[in-house]
């Protein structure tokens, strides 16, 4: 399978903290830090699109991976707030980063989307060579949108997230991924091409709660690894309260799990990836140790996807 | 002890209160159980009542209120 070879990221630089998100739907901050565990979130400006931030955050991947933009053979731009239905964000996001040629492939699934091009990059790039994913948001826009529920607007931010998966070498390799959707709760999580979000939140949290723990320990066991061995879960940011209580479905430590969302918010499907690009700065690989991706979204979308550092 | 005890003892176990909604009350609208207790919720009526609630089954309308927990389980027998 395929390795994992560098991660990028890019956030605004606007700080929106939960008192100015508060103050929109008639709360405070303590409400939405109790709610959500967040903080902070970041706008980005309105003349910075989804594409741009894709572009930036491909740009740090490529740098940091030393790669040249000759190097990438395909590009998949996850997306849930691309500003047209159509194109989506691939291609211009493409064109800026000097990517000529190459397939540039739009997936719009929120949330779960990077974790899905994760998972197909690494099989395809056997084929393919050496493939950029990226996951770029830009939720402001989708929140500023009226009418505001207290429940949802205050929850998102913007940002971009990538990574380089490469058939040759990297700093972790791929060694399954588990990947499933059902449409019986599509309603529940949901934007119209000029709606607000509209989210059952009960049904996201009770549906998110069984099937993200379901999808790793499926993954782990088809593997023997237990979820105590696992180094460090690198989740969808999608709400604290969410990340803590899958750490104690798989009944390990909530540190385990790498955290942001204090500062940026729920990036949607950027959100794994500036996870996985902060984890990595932050931390040294030790060669085997796994690490674990997992995502759920909008669809609803889940899954997961099992690493182990080279 | 009956179903409806059963129930009640596990809604007072997973909210962490004393008192209970009305049968027909919602559990979240009268703010006795949050979106976070509703898993708790599902699995402790999983164990008590040794059953597998399948994914398809997880709605939360199904679990608003005792009533409708007894009738969901009514459901299942």
């Amino acid at each position: 399978m395929a390795f994992l070879k560098a991660f990028g990221s890019w956030l605004p630089e606007r700080v929106v903290t939960s008192e100015e998100a508060a103050s929109w739907v008639g709360t405070d901050a303590q409400w939405v830090k109790n709610v959500s565990g967040i903080l902070e979130r970041r706008f980005a400006r309105d003349e910075e699109s989804v594409a741009d931030m894709a572009a930036r955050a491909g740009a740090d991947c490529l740098e940091r991976a030393g790669a040249l933009a000759s190097q990438v053979k395909m590009l998949l731009v996850s997306s849930g707030s691309s500003e047209r239905q159509f194109p989506g964000p691939a291609a211009a996001a493409a064109q800026k980063m000097g990517l000529s040629d190459i397939p540039a492939i739009d997936l719009p699934l929120a949330s779960a989307g990077s974790l899905f091009a994760l998972s197909l990059a690494s099989r395809l790039a056997e084929q393919v060579g050496e493939i950029l994913v990226i996951g770029a948001e830009k939720m402001s826009r989708l929140v500023a949108r009226e009418p505001r529920e207290r429940g949802v607007a205050v929850l998102f931010g913007d940002g971009a997230g990538a990574c380089l998966v490469s058939p040759e070498s990297g700093m972790c390799q791929v060694v399954d991924s588990q990947i499933a959707s059902d449409g019986n709760f599509s309603d529940d999580l949901y934007a119209d091409v000029d709606s607000p979000i509209r989210m059952n939140g009960r049904s996201v949290i009770l549906q998110a709660s069984r099937k993200i723990p379901g999808a790793i320990r499926i993954l782990l066991e088809r593997h023997g690894i237990l979820p105590e061995q696992v180094s460090a879960f690198l989740m969808h940011q999608a709400n604290q309260n969410l990340i803590v209580r899958i750490a104690e479905a798989l009944g390990v430590p909530a540190e385990r799990f790498y955290s942001n969302i204090d500062r940026y918010g729920n990036t949607s499907s950027a959100s794994m990836l500036i996870a996985a690009a902060e984890w990595c700065r932050e931390h040294t690989f030790e060669p085997g140790e796994p690490l674990v991706f997992a995502g759920f979204g909008a669809g609803f979308h889940w899954g997961a996807l099992l690493a182990r550092a080279v | 002890m009956d179903r409806r005890a059963r129930i009640s003892a596990i809604l007072r176990r997973v909210a962490g209160k004393d008192g209970l909604p009305e049968a027909d009350e919602s559990l979240f609208e009268s703010g006795f159980l949050d979106s976070f207790g509703l898993p708790d919720l599902v699995s402790a009526l999983e164990k008590e009542f040794s059953l597998t609630i399948p994914d398809a089954d997880l709605n939360p309308r199904k679990f608003e209120s005792i009533e409708k927990i007894e009738n969901y389980l009514d459901s299942r027998v």
